[in-house]
């Protein structure tokens, strides 16, 4: 019984060493990769530090309305935000690449999902991204022709664009994601479909009069033309 | 030269070539002026006739794609009989062609044609004419042609009498900034009659503009600053009395484009050339009179005052970007005042123009989105501008523009400040 005793804990004993045999390269090796991976986001940081700097990706930022929201909730410049998170994404590379080097069954597919996942995650961003420009640049060029064509609440008019606009890059960014798709959509559709039908409202509403004053000059009657209410007023002469 | 003539039709290039060399050319944009056209054309050629009949010269209309049959015009005009001087023959032939240019209308691109007519006819002299000027007599021609001929000089540029409000633009913003920054006391850098030597127009034809902006609107602004830094013998000719078009746009936003963003880029463009210590430019005026005419005009100024304040309250994430705190702060406070206690002060308005031309320059958001923000602020100027002057004589007019070109000059280093500073 001794016997038998013995020889089990030596197979036990052999098979814990032949484990420890198998499993210490794997994690050196993953050990290693963290540590290449740290090297290798490191310098990735450091470059796309430098290439946004050199871009003046902070002043292209600052078009969209992202600085001041992030100086606002006292958060670093986008160039840091940006070189930040391609130092993570880069470094959790390695690092989970490094864990499915351990051989754990069932991780190398989470592994796989995520790295699936990174080309939809960066198209995302680079939708919000643009689309936040573009808000910016639609919304600011509605507020100043408004202003210079004298109509009523030019800021109200910007920044329903700005809101339209956003709306939409958000919804297209989840969907790239594949975050609520569905959802998203549904809601965008309902707040845009909704504004278009309060603008059309609000528009035939309050343009009737000019619309039948239209109608009536090009398909009805002539009109006999209307005295003019007060004194002819000369332009004002720019050049 | 093939890059410049490929803008030339086939057809137009044959015309040219049966014309041959000439000494002087004389052009005329147009797009729908069939009113005023023909007057115009007429005149030229009795000034051709009158003084320069020993020269060969030519007059090309470049036409926009007008629909009132403005070329025919111009053609009838060419073979009718003279009105102004029946008595003067040409010794030579004086030719006239009318040519349709394609992506018009466009002032550039008519002017970018008549400066490839001139290249390729090696014109001695170029003059261009405005197709609503209908005040011009046969002597404008001389006016223009004659300093290039007889004197030597580059570039002419017309001085004329016009109505106190008449150029408000020109008046508060280009030619105090022409004067202060580019050191060139030139009355109307931003011609719309003017003429030039045949060498200089080579130059401005090859001049790399003419696929961005400042080749198609506010063209006539940029070549004549480009030839001012160049420092080119430029000479000032008074033309007389310039009324205003009854069909001049008055579309204050593309002024605006044309003027103040044609001036913003030709500083962005040549700002190192002009912060040096630059010699300043001597444009003697030859015949000059008094350049303010006192008729009665019936200009809104309530409006004017209203649009102001309006801007400035609702354009104010605008301006944060654009105007330093201590200046945004100040057109605040003066957008609150009412209409009779409203005054834009010069140095305020010269510190706000400065500050939108540093804002160009670094492009704090869209340089064409700061051009037309400037558009509101301006409307307050025009304001002060015609409540000083309401009652003015044609000397208080002039001290009055010329205090404001001092006020220019003196606050030169606020732009070099701003222009180089953070903000």
């Amino acid at each position: 019984m001794w016997q038998n005793f013995i020889s089990e804990l030596n197979r036990t004993m052999h098979e814990i060493v032949g484990s420890l045999g198998r499993f210490l390269p794997r994690f050196f090796e993953m050990l290693t990769l963290i540590v290449i991976g740290w090297i290798v986001a490191y310098v990735l940081r450091a470059v796309v530090r430098s290439a946004l700097r050199l871009t003046r990706f902070d002043k292209l930022s600052a078009h969209t309305g992202a600085t001041p929201l992030l100086r606002g909730a006292a958060l670093p410049s986008p160039t840091e935000i940006v070189s930040r998170f391609v130092f993570w994404v880069a470094w959790l590379g390695f690092i989970l690449v490094g864990v499915s080097a351990l051989g754990i069954v069932g991780l190398e597919e989470h592994v796989s999902s995520f790295f699936g996942f990174l080309p939809r995650l960066f198209a995302g961003l680079f939708i919000l991204f643009f689309g936040l420009l573009a808000a910016s640049f639609f919304s600011r060029a509605v507020l100043l022709s408004g202003v210079n064509a004298e109509l009523p609440s030019p800021r109200l008019i910007s920044w329903a664009v700005r809101t339209m606009i956003i709306l939409f890059v958000v919804s297209m960014a989840f969907e790239e994601l594949g975050i609520g798709s569905h959802t998203v959509i549904v809601a965008f559709a309902l707040t845009f479909g909704s504004l278009m039908l309060g603008f059309a409202l609000a528009f035939g509403l309050g343009g009737k009069d000019l619309a039948r004053k239209y109608l009536e000059r090009k398909f009805g009657r002539e009109q006999p033309p209307t005295e003019p209410s007060h004194e002819h007023e000369d332009e004002l002469s720019p050049l | 030269m093939p890059s410049e003539t490929s803008i030339l039709s086939d057809e137009f290039i044959r015309e040219l070539i049966n014309v041959g060399e000439v000494d002087i050319l004389v052009g005329v944009p147009t797009y729908n002026d069939g009113r005023t056209v023909g007057q115009v054309v007429q005149a030229v050629r009795g000034g051709l006739l009158q003084y320069f009949p020993r020269e060969r010269a030519v007059i090309i209309n470049a036409d926009g794609g007008s629909r009132d049959g403005t070329q025919d015009l111009v053609r009838a005009a060419s073979i009718s009989d003279l009105s102004v001087a029946q008595d003067v023959h040409a010794l030579r032939t004086l030719h006239s062609i009318s040519t349709r240019y394609d992506g018009g209308p466009s002032s550039g691109i008519a002017l970018r044609t008549i400066l490839a007519a001139a290249d390729l006819l090696q014109a001695k002299a170029c003059a261009l004419v405005a197709p609503d000027s209908t005040t011009l007599e046969p002597n404008w021609v001389e006016s223009l042609l004659r300093p290039l001929l007889r004197d030597g000089r580059d570039l002419v540029l017309p001085v004329y009498r016009r109505h106190k409000f008449e150029g408000l633009l020109i008046r508060n913003l280009v030619y105090p900034m022409t004067r202060a920054i580019y050191k060139c006391p030139v009355r109307e850098p931003y011609p719309t009659d003017f003429a030039f030597s045949g060498v200089l127009g080579s130059r401005f034809l090859g001049q790399d503009i003419w696929s961005q902006d400042q080749g198609l609107h506010g063209t006539e602004l940029w070549l004549a600053l480009s030839a001012i830094v160049e420092r080119c013998k430029v000479t000032q000719s008074f033309l007389g009395t310039k009324t205003r078009s009854e069909t001049a746009p008055a579309d204050l936003v593309n002024a605006m484009r044309e003027s103040a963003g044609v001036m913003f880029a030709s500083l962005e463009a040549n700002f190192a050339a002009l912060s040096s210590s630059l010699e300043p430019l001597e444009a003697p005026c030859s015949g000059c009179q008094t350049t303010v005419s006192l008729e009665h005009s019936r200009l809104n100024r309530k409006r004017l005052h209203q649009m102001f304040a309006f801007g400035v309250s609702e354009l104010e994430p605008v301006f944060m970007s654009i105007l330093s705190p201590p200046v945004h702060d100040e057109l605040r406070r003066l957008a609150k005042l009412p209409e009779e206690r409203f005054s834009y002060p010069e140095d305020l308005w010269v510190r706000t123009v400065y500050e939108f031309a540093a804002a160009y320059h670094k492009a704090v958001i869209g340089r064409d989105h700061i051009v037309q923000a400037l558009v509101p602020l301006f409307r307050g100027r025009a304001f002060t501008f015609l409540t000083e002057n309401r009652d003015a004589s044609a000397e208080e007019v002039e001290a009055n523009i010329e205090s404001l070109c001092k006020t220019f000059e003196r606050e030169r280093p606020f732009l070099l400040e701003a222009w180089n500073g953070r903000k």
